[in-house]
């Protein structure tokens, strides 16, 4: 049954091979994306025509490697601006939330702590167009009554960054939340109690002990940003992510460029978890 | 113990609870509220709107659109019973048959493909799938297929891409309420003559339900609410609700009716997590830890 | 000689329940004060009174005459050694000392040079870049210690500091600290439920119980002149006897206990005849078969039911005769009592004046 009472050699083996086989299902899209993407064929698919780098460096007319591909680097660019943005926003009002719900007391905390986490169960398309619905009566009563035509309540970069960020800070919140629940008050109180003030006391104290849980909320604020797919959907102006130009690319037809992009997510997003995990695990 | 409050505002209150409210106000409540507000307008031939809860009964008399969400429910329930099926041994694996040392090493294993974006995930099918892909070429070569079969487009692919990619947010759950599971209850219940199923039925099963229940939850919603997979595996036929709800936002422009779908998927979707709330005695502040 | 803190009225209250009840006291300058009393008291509240994490309900506090109500903890001069220490994990042994000096905004260079100081004063020279977990239980304490010290605070509050240590460490901490204390010549509040600590290091001991003090006095008089029955009880070892007074005359009365001795002892107040009183005896005041000769006694005779040999702490439990209580009686270990075996039935004497008298509490029993 577990490791420390005898077991039959079916049921190890069994059990064995069924891991084997749910971790090959796990990780048998990502191999076979990442290995054509060295392909030296026109298409992503097998057979294999011998190693090439093309779908990376070359800059031909019939082969455009990602590195000269401008619309790919672009969308990557404006990604990684999306994530940024709403990396710093949701790290700080998550961290806010953390505060607010794990040290503060105040009427209807409850009622507000149900609705931090609603983020989380509702789906992310109708967070999107909720959102964009909404903005779009703003933007109608400014443009009504004020005569005023602001752009930022259109879809585009700032929407897409309010709609991530509308349920990364949930994200964040927890996470943060999670060590701050270790937190041992009495440390506060010795601040106190040695003259600091209570924003000193959160500087060197309190945010000292959570840096921890907000780096590496953070991190999964960068990743869950860069690879939103649903809330960004409806939110996206004529600058659009990388995920959604992935889409479109990969809804009508696909080249070996694809692969080469996934490939260097992958690589990319695996080393930032894995250090994230490390960080973490030493934590404990 | 409180620290003590001297000053008149409570400073770092007001801190912490402006950015919140302002967060879940302008970002959470009222664009539902404006969402709700939408879907019961109707836009006449002139331009003009009016309440009207036409978007609903035509969603009610059109059997496209009432089929497809009942389809979307009864699918995004399968994946979900599928996912913990799968999942529940895997976390059972690492939890209490792996050695003590592979643990963190499966465990980070088991993370790391998530996060990789979706599209990625799902392109990565794409590729194995389709007629000129991975398998098809496999198989045609050690002549199991004399022609190339389309497996992409289908219930099961699409199914199968719904488990996979939300597998992660049942297996994590599960392997932390298993974590939490004394080894030596089972090594009582073995010692008492119990056999595998009933071990798992009324020791293992019992004391995951939290896990389970949190797992369940955030599996079925992202199902429920996922457009990017059914889309991309399930194609033409893949009839998912939150695709009716982009055609009528981007394709036919009618946000009142979009908005009325919209509505009717929260709706579902948060009865089904209260249902599931209820019938396992949770709460929800305890299941989202 | 200065006052350096003094509470009038002080009273604190959680809804119906009042965790400290109208305490008032005095703490000269220099001095080694304890708050003693069973857990749950209400010493942590005064305390923490003391430290301004809880306003009083009433009353008031002063620190060298300045009134403490509405100054924030992180404005007062006093500083408080918590329980369980609250080091700063994350700072260095020198961040941690330094910590209040930077919140003064004071020169690095002095911050340095008072660190230095500091360590060196708490015996642990060259420890300034250690890290909290590398320390040892007893020079974590040195650094609490010396990080609330640095700051030269009027008075240092010391909330069962040495809870946390083993035992053998603890008596020697108990040593250390009342050594430093005389060498700084801060004044001292200390709290604690171990009577031991209290008596060995203060100067005056205040016991507390259910909110308020019983009596505030050098430990000396506590043990031996307990002016309420919980003092009696709760300040060293005591047999209690419950009884009716037969006979009074000026400071003594005569008592029959309820299992049919007849004491006469010290009365700590006035009583009537055949009123209700609790006599209080301590283990060490009862002679084991005393000379014929000597007067003054009240005598009785017990069985010996069972012999504790804890070296000099050493013990006889025995009833008196024709009696199921038990009580404790001090076996000196100068090999005179050697003889005495579980089952003897050994004399007892005792002088009148070590019993002490009270009136009847029902709930003291």
């Amino acid at each position: 049954m577990i490791r420390t009472l005898p077991n039959s050699p079916a049921y190890t083996l069994g059990f064995k091979f069924y891991v084997i086989l749910y971790f090959s299902f796990l990780f048998a899209p990502l191999l076979v994306t990442c290995i054509l993407a060295f392909n030296d064929s026109q298409f992503p698919a097998l057979p294999w025509k011998g190693f090439t780098l093309d779908w990376f460096f070359a800059n031909e007319p019939d082969r455009v490697g990602i590195f000269h591909d401008q619309i790919n680097l672009t969308s990557i660019w404006v990604s990684a601006r999306v994530a940024f943005f709403v990396t710093i926003l949701s790290t700080l009002v998550g961290t806010c939330g953390a505060f607010l719900f794990e040290q503060e007391e105040f009427r209807f905390k409850q009622a507000l702590y149900f609705l931090m986490i609603t983020p989380l169960v509702i789906p992310g398309v109708i967070l999107g167009i909720s959102i964009l619905i909404f903005s779009n009566t703003l933007g109608v009563f400014f443009e009504e009554s004020l005569g005023l035509d602001v752009r930022l309540f259109g879809p585009g970069f700032w929407l897409v960054v309010l709609g991530q960020f509308s349920f990364i800070s949930t994200l964040v919140t927890l996470i943060v939340s999670a060590r701050l629940k270790k937190f041992d008050r009495t440390l506060e109180e010795a601040a106190l109690n040695l003259g600091a003030n209570r924003f000193e006391v959160i500087w060197h104290i309190t945010l000292k002990f959570l840096s921890p849980a907000i780096i590496s909320g953070a991190a999964i604020a960068f990743l869950m940003s860069f690879e939103n797919f649903n809330t960004t959907l409806f939110l996206v102006g004529p600058e659009a992510t990388l995920p959604i130009n992935l889409y479109l690319q990969v809804r009508d037809g696909s080249t070996p460029v694809i692969n080469a992009i996934s490939f260097l997510l992958i690589v990319c997003t695996s080393t930032v978890a894995v250090i994230n995990l490390t960080l973490s695990r030493k934590q404990r | 113990m409180r620290l003590p409050r001297n000053h008149p505002i409570p400073w770092t209150l007001v801190c912490f609870l402006t950015p919140v409210i302002l967060w879940l106000f302008l970002l959470i409540v009222l664009p539902h509220i404006d969402l709700l507000l939408m879907s019961l307008r109707r836009e006449d031939a002139t331009g003009a709107t009016s309440w009207s809860i036409a978007n609903y009964l035509l969603f009610f008399k059109e059997p496209i659109y009432w089929l497809t969400f009942v389809r979307t429910a009864i699918y995004s329930i399968i994946v979900t019973f599928l996912t913990f099926v799968i999942a529940l041994p895997v976390a059972f694996y690492i939890t209490k048959v792996a050695a003590f040392r592979f643990q963190g090493f499966l465990t980070m294993l088991l993370l790391l493909p998530f996060w990789v974006s979706e599209l990625v995930r799902v392109y990565g099918w794409m590729i194995l799938l389709r007629e000129s892909g991975i398998v098809n070429h496999f198989l045609l070569r050690f002549g199991i297929l004399e022609r190339p079969v389309e497996m992409l487009y289908n219930d099961a692919t699409m199914v199968m891409g719904l488990v996979y990619t939300s597998m992660l947010f049942m297996v994590i759950p599960l392997i932390s309420v298993l974590e939490n599971l004394d080894d030596s209850l089972i090594e009582a219940a073995y010692d008492l003559g119990g056999t595998m199923w009933s071990i798992v039925f009324r020791i293992i099963i019992p004391h995951a339900v939290p896990g389970i229940v949190a797992g369940s939850i955030v599996v079925f919603m992202l199902t429920l609410g996922n457009y990017l997979t059914p889309n991309l595996l399930g194609g033409k036929n893949s009839l998912w609700f939150t695709e009716q709800i982009y055609n009528q936002f981007i394709a036919s422009f009618n946000w009142n009716q979009g908005s009325a779908f919209g509505f009717l998927l929260l709706v579902l979707s948060s009865l089904v997590v209260w249902a599931g709330l209820k019938l396992s005695g949770q709460k929800l502040s305890r299941v989202m830890k | 000689m200065q006052i350096d803190l003094s509470a009038r009225d002080a009273t604190k209250k959680f809804g119906e329940f009042t965790a400290v009840d109208r305490v008032s006291f005095d703490v000269r300058q220099g001095e080694f004060f304890s708050i003693l009393g069973p857990s749950g008291c209400g010493k942590t509240t005064l305390l923490r009174m003391i430290a301004g994490f809880i306003e009083p309900t009433h009353g008031t506090i002063h620190i060298r005459g300045n009134d403490m109500a509405g100054i924030s903890p992180n404005r007062r001069p006093v500083n408080l050694i918590f329980q369980q220490l609250a080091l700063f994990p994350m700072m260095s042994v020198e961040q941690n000392i330094a910590f209040g000096l930077q919140r003064r905004r004071e020169q690095k260079v002095d911050i340095r040079k008072k660190v230095e100081a500091i360590l060196e004063r708490v015996d642990l020279p060259g420890f300034g870049r250690k890290k909290i977990d590398q320390l040892s239980g007893g020079q974590k304490q040195r650094v609490a210690i010396a990080r609330c010290l640095v700051l030269n605070p009027t008075v240092l509050l010391l909330d069962e500091p040495l809870g946390a240590l083993d035992l053998k460490l603890r008596e020697q901490m108990k040593v250390e600290l009342k050594k430093l204390q005389h060498q700084v010549g801060t004044t001292f509040i200390y709290i604690t439920h171990d009577q031991s600590e209290a008596l060995v290091m203060s100067d005056h001991v205040a016991v507390m119980n259910m909110g308020k003090f019983e009596q505030i006095d050098t430990p000396q008089n506590l043990y031996n002149k307990p002016s309420t029955p919980f003092v009696a009880r709760f300040v060293g070892e005591n047999n209690a006897w419950s009884g009716t007074v037969l006979k009074e005359s000026d400071a003594f009365v005569e008592v029959k206990t309820d299992e049919g001795l007849v004491f006469k002892t010290k009365a700590k107040e006035r009583f009537s005849l055949g009123q209700r009183v609790d006599l209080f005896l301590r283990p060490e005041a009862m002679l084991i078969q005393p000379d014929i000769s000597l007067g003054g006694l009240n005598r009785f005779r017990v069985v010996v039911n069972s012999i504790l040999f804890d070296g000099a702490n050493s013990q006889l439990l025995a009833s008196p005769l024709n009696s199921r209580r038990e009580i404790i009686i001090a076996l000196p270990q100068n090999r005179q009592y050697d003889y005495i075996e579980v089952g003897d039935t050994v004399d007892i004497g005792w002088d009148t004046n070590s019993g002490i008298c009270f009136q009847h509490h029902e709930t003291a029993s």
